[in-house]
Parts: C-alpha cells; sequence; structure tokens
C-alpha cells in the first residue's frame, strides 16, 4: 500500500494556483525529500495532505483515508511538524508534550511524556520554557511531539532551517531510526546534502512537479554536462563566459568554476576554446543536485513569463 | 543633519505610519466609527430626565377629583398610566417585576374627603432603585396634583366650602434614601464581568494565530466544539472569583442590601459570563489580530454602557435606543440583578430576563462555530 497516492492535486488562493496538478506517490516505509524554491507550494501541497488545506480539485488517498472525506482520520494518523516553531513558548517541554500526549488521547500521559522525553533526550530540560529554547532544542522538541502519538506517516515542511550541523546530523539520523521501523517520511528542504539523505526526491516549482525519483536518477535525466574551470581572474572569466554558446550556469566554487549546460555538444567546444587560454585548466566535472536545481529554476520561470 | 532631528526622517516616520494606518481597515473604521457612534449616543439617545414612564393606577373610585388629578398627572408628560389594577398586590408585583416606575394610589374615599373639606392623600410609589429616573418626575408632582385639585374644586363647588389640603406621600421603593449606589454597584458588577470577559476570550484564536500555534492545534484532533469550550471555561472561573469581590465589597464598603436569593442571582451571573465569554469567543473567530480583537471589543463595550441603564436610565432614551439597548446582554443582566438584589425578586419575576440571556448564550456559541474553520483556507 502507499503511504500516499494523490493525483491531480490542485489549490488556489485567489487567483493564484499555488498547487497545479501535483501527483505524488510515496511507499510506506520511504523517506521522500520534496524541494523546491521558496513559494513553490511545497508547505501547501504538505498542508493539503494533512487536512490543513482542502483542495480545489484532484483526489486520492493518505494512509488509505479519502483526502476530501477523510480529513480528520487522516489528521489522527499523521504526524506534522511546521516549518514555524508552533508549540506554547510559555510552557515548558513536558508541558508541551502533556498538551498533546492528552490531545492525543494518550493513557497514561504521564508515561508517554516520559517515553517521549527519553527518546529524544529532552529529560535534561523538561521545565524548561519552550520559549527559551535554542533553535536545536525547540526543533527537537517538535519533532517529539508529532512523533509522540506514532503516526504512520510524517511530515515536515523544512524542519531543519536555522538549525546546526550537529543537530541536523542527530534529526537526520533520527528521521532514518523511525523510518527503519516503519514509519513514512515525506520532509521539505533547501539543503542538498539532506535532498542525498533521502531514498528519493520530487521536485516542485511553481506548483507543479517537475522532477522525481532518487538523486542519482534526476540528475541523469536532467542530462546536464559540467565542467570546472580553474584559472587567474576567475570573476572576469566568469563574466565572460555567461553569455557564451552552450554556457548556461557559472558559478564560483572556492577557486573554481562550476560552468554546466544542457546542450553538452556546444558547452564542450566552448570550454574547448576556454581551455587555450593561458593559464586556464579545464576539467570534466560531476553534476550535482544544487546544479540541477538551478537549472529547473531558471527553466521553471521562464515557462511563467 | 546627523544630530537630534530631520525633517527627512520625521517624514519617513510618518509616511510609514499613515501606510500602516491605512493597510488597517478596522482601525481605520473604528476611527471614523467611534466619534460617530459617540456623537449618535451622546445627543440622540441619553436623557437624564426621562419622560413618559410607565406607571400604574390603583383607584377604586372613578369619580371627577380622581380623573383630574390622573390627567394632570399625564399632561406632565413624566406618567404614562399603562396599568390601571384593583389591588396592591397587583401593583406591587407590576413594580418587582419592573414593568413600571410608578404605581399612583388614590384611595377610596379621596373623593369624599375633597368635598369635606379635610386633608386627602395620594400615594405615590417610585421605584427608586434608579434614583435619577424618577426624580424629576417626583419633584414636579405637589405643584400639579395640587392646581388641578383647586382648579378643579373651583369648578364643582364654588366658594363657601371648607378648604383642605392635598398630602401627597412619597414612597421611595427599594432604596428609600435615593443612593445613588444602590443604582451603580449593582451594575458594575455586570460592567466589571463584561470587561474582564470579553476583553480576555476576544484574544484566544487571534493569539494562537498570531503566535503561530493555531497551524499545529488545527494539525492535531481537536474540534471546534472542545477547543471553544476550551478556551472559554476557564474564564468561569476567573469571573466566579470577580463575583466574589465585588459583591463582598459591595456589603462591606457600599453598604448595598441584598434582599434577594443568592442563589437566583448567583445562576443568572453564570448564564451572564457565559454569554460574555461566547461573544469573546465569537470576536476572536472573526478578528485576525489581537489588536483588532480589542477594537471589536471596544466598539462593543460602549455602546453597552450608554445603552444598557447602566450610566443613563433605560427609560430616558428614545424608544429606537431603548430597541438598540436590548441586544445587549448587559441590559438584560442589569435588570436581574438590580431585581433580584434590591427588590428581592423571585425566580418568575427575573425567568424572562433570563431566557433572553440564555438565547444569546446559543446565539453566540452557534454564530462561533459557524465562523470557526477547521482548516486554513
Amino acid at each position: 500500500m502507499h503511504a500516499i497516492d494523490v493525483h491531480d492535486l490542485v489549490k488556489r488562493f485567489g487567483g493564484r494556483t499555488v498547487v497545479d496538478h501535483v501527483s505524488m506517490t510515496v511507499d510506506t516505509g520511504e523517506i521522500v525529500g520534496f524541494l523546491g524554491p521558496n513559494g513553490s507550494g511545497k508547505t501547501t501541497t504538505i498542508r493539503l495532505m494533512c487536512g490543513l488545506l482542502t483542495a480545489d480539485g484532484g483526489h486520492g488517498q493518505v494512509l488509505g483515508h479519502d483526502l476530501i472525506a477523510d480529513q480528520l482520520r487522516i489528521k489522527r494518523e499523521v504526524g506534522y511538524m511546521t516549518q514555524r516553531f508552533s508549540f506554547y513558548e510559555d510552557l515548558t517541554i513536558a508541558e508541551n508534550l502533556a498538551f498533546v500526549a492528552r490531545l492525543y488521547r494518550l493513557r497514561p500521559v504521564r508515561a508517554h511524556v516520559e517515553r517521549t522525553l527519553e527518546e529524544l533526550g529532552l529529560a535534561t530540560r523538561r521545565n524548561q520554557l519552550a520559549g527559551t529554547l535554542s533553535g536545536g532544542w525547540k526543533q527537537r522538541l517538535a519533532l517529539a511531539a508529532c512523533i509522540m502519538h506514532k503516526p504512520k506517516l510524517l511530515l515536515l515542511d523544512e524542519p531543519t532551517a536555522g538549525v546546526d550541523p550537529k543537530a541536523r546530523r542527530d534529526f537526520w539520523d533520527e528521521i532514518h531510526r523511525l523510518a527503519a521501523d516503519g514509519l513514512t517520511v515525506l520532509v521539505s528542504t533547501h539543503y542538498m546534502d539532506e535532498a542525498e539523505r533521502c531514498h528519493r526526491i520530487c521536485y516542485i516549482s511553481y506548483g507543479r512537479m517537475l522532477a522525481t525519483g532518487t538523486v542519482d536518477e534526476v540528475v541523469r535525466a536532467a542530462g546536464l554536462s559540467t565542467f570546472v574551470v580553474e584559472g587567474p581572474e576567475l570573476e572576469r572569466l566568469a563574466r565572460e563566459m555567461a553569455g557564451l554558446p552552450g554556457v548556461e550556469q557559472v558559478a564560483p566554487f572556492g577557486t573554481t568554476l562550476h560552468v554546466v549546460g544542457s546542450d553538452a555538444k556546444a558547452l564542450a567546444a566552448t570550454l574547448a576554446e576556454i581551455g587555450r587560454r593561458p593559464g586556464v585548466a579545464v576539467s570534466r566535472g560531476e553534476t550535482s543536485l544544487e546544479d540541477v536545481f538551478i537549472q529547473f529554476m531558471g527553466s521553471a520561470t521562464d515557462n511563467m513569463s | 543633519m546627523t544630530g537630534f532631528f530631520s525633517l527627512g526622517r520625521l517624514a519617513a516616520l510618518l509616511v510609514k505610519e499613515f501606510i500602516q494606518m491605512r493597510r488597517d481597515r478596522v482601525t481605520f473604521a473604528m476611527m471614523l466609527g467611534v466619534p460617530l457612534m459617540q456623537l449618535v449616543l451622546f445627543g440622540y439617545a441619553i436623557n437624564n430626565d426621562p419622560k413618559n414612564l410607565p406607571a400604574a393606577l390603583v383607584a377604586t373610585g372613578n369619580d371627577h377629583y380622581t380623573r383630574a388629578v390622573v390627567s394632570a398627572l399625564e399632561l406632565t408628560g413624566y406618567y404614562r398610566f399603562d396599568h390601571v389594577v384593583e389591588s396592591a398586590a397587583e401593583a406591587e408585583a407590576l413594580m418587582a417585576r419592573g414593568d413600571v416606575v410608578f404605581v399612583v394610589t388614590i384611595p377610596s374615599d379621596f373623593a369624599r374627603k375633597v368635598d369635606r373639606g379635610e386633608t386627602a392623600q395620594i400615594l405615590i410609589e417610585a421605584d427608586a432603585t434608579d434614583p435619577a429616573a424618577a426624580s424629576g418626575a417626583i419633584s414636579t408632582l405637589a405643584t400639579v396634583a395640587d392646581r388641578a385639585l383647586q382648579r378643579e374644586r373651583g369648578i364643582v363647588a364654588a366658594s363657601g366650602a371648607p378648604q383642605g389640603g392635598l398630602e401627597i406621600v412619597i414612597h421611595r421603593r427599594y432604596n428609600p434614601e435615593s443612593l445613588t449606589q444602590h443604582n451603580i454597584v449593582p451594575g458594575l458588577l455586570g460592567v466589571i464581568l463584561q470587561m474582564t470577559m470579553v476583553m480576555m476570550t476576544s484574544i484566544a484564536l487571534t493569539r494562537e494565530r498570531e503566535r503561530g500555534t493555531m497551524e499545529n492545534l488545527l494539525a492535531m484532533p481537536a474540534s471546534p466544539l472542545e477547543i471553544m469550550l476550551g478556551k472559554v471555561l476557564p474564564y468561569l472561573a476567573v469571573g466566579a472569583v470577580q463575583v466574589a469581590v465585588v459583591l463582598g465589597a459591595a456589603g462591606l464598603l457600599f453598604g448595598i442590601p441584598f434582599v434577594g436569593n443568592a442563589w437566583l442571582l448567583l445562576s443568572a451571573v453564570l448564564v451572564f459570563v457565559l454569554a460574555l465569554v461566547l461573544l469573546g469567543y465569537t470576536i476572536s473567530t472573526v478578528a485576525d489580530t489581537q489588536m483588532q480583537a480589542m477594537q471589536l471589543t471596544f466598539f462593543f463595550f460602549l455602546p453597552s454602557l450608554l445603552l444598557s441603564g447602566f450610566m443613563f436610565p433605560f427609560r430616558g432614551m428614545p424608544l429606537w435606543a431603548q430597541w438598540l439597548g436590548e441586544i445587549f446582554p448587559l441590559t438584560h443582566f442589569l435588570r436581574i440583578i438590580r431585581a433580584v438584589m434590591l427588590k428581592g425578586a423571585g425566580p418568575a419575576d427575573v425567568a424572562f430576563e433570563t431566557a433572553v440571556l440564555a438565547a444569546f448564550v446559543l446565539l453566540y456559541a452557534a454564530l462561533a462555530l459557524l465562523r470557526f474553520r477547521r482548516t486554513l483556507d
């Protein structure tokens, strides 16, 4: 059975179509990364799937429940972590967790709170007000609260924004541990390294699903060629190359330039030319996920105009 | 230039303020609406010398002296004899319910005494729970009635008949010393409850929305009814404390008598507070921000204070203002608390007003539940 199986979801706000015929299937136990630029409809799509928004079109099932008719049942079986910290800042960690436990009618409340505090390493801060926690601890509390009722599907909306690398690492270890136990996870992110930690990724832009698959599949399907350029006066070189045939992206990476294009032949020809300049070295590079996304963002904007 | 005043910087701040003012429609409406409302209410509705007050006449005799006195009283414009009753008990009940402000009793031997030249008596009982409301009517009474009687006697019997006086006995009921506190302090309980209850609950949902916790609350399985009750019921406890404090102080500091049944009053208070917290909650389903909720609350407060009969005599207002006053729970609560505390009214006397409050409870709860959205769309 698919944990998420939705087709042609449409959501409009006023006259603006924010989600435009998005279809998505996620298998049970899968960790799916949800990527796309700001304002591309990631949050809206996630909210549609956890019953916080009602779709204007489309159909499908989440955890076997009808997306439109069974919103309440979906709410009970889904854990949703909001982009912005949305627990009570004037309550302590333990009080917040007890509140959530009671809302989900978990009994006995105390045992559930204790177990959750232990499992997520929150026990030492149990009596601290949530408002005084740092970003990493807030995120840990939010995760604890939304997995406490043992949901079958976890929807995470940019859970690691503003969190330090160590906390992010711990967070992802936790996500993988949960997925190993059969939990399905859909997580939106802007971080490429996090996308690479997912079993599969979906890329959405301007409300439309542009690509889906494993990281390798998405990179390969994009059909981009990448070259690495080294040499003197890279700044000037970059500006010069930007308009040349076949060159679609030029981005500085430390002391090198990454040059990316979809027309492999034209790009190779241009760079062969560049490589002949004194002191300039050109070599083949590996196309990264980020290169692919930048490419997507450029072409999607073109489609809109 | 860099120092402590620059017109350019001031202009930047002014422009920014005006832009923000224009964006916030509710604030803008309030700035125009409140002064206009105050003007209309103060200007047209409020009258400290109410006329045309409902009165009951207890008169067994139907002689021309009685008729003369009654029509003279009506001509003053203060008295409107809606009820003509046979017995004092009937009149008493009318006054306890608040249907009449005055009971004028003209004894059956009135005409006989006037004819014989003896001193005749008229008994006027005034509902003095609101001393200001009745004072104008009482002060004109003696001269008017006396003059009417003189005239009538002059017509009937030419000179020669012995001249007796007219004695007017005035009973200020429920508040014999005409203390304003007796009227104001019980009313204050209603006003204080309204102030805190509506204000506290009007930010119930807007605070969740502003702090971003609403999204989370909606994502969890809490039903609209549960959220509503969870938000308003804690304030019943706050209200209970306020009631105890105000009623205690009313007795200790102001010596306000409490002649009625305390349990009857407390049950009415409970219904009133429920209506208030649900009204506040309804406001919070409408307002987008806490600021707007406060403004809407204030927009509701002002006319309710002016038109409920708390600050100015209810019967002194023109009819349209009285009808408007009926839409405020405070109006009905004031009638209940004054009736129970000062007049010793029983359950039957306040049943109607309590039922009106209960109707407000249902209305507000229904409105709030209809307005509440389980989703973010």
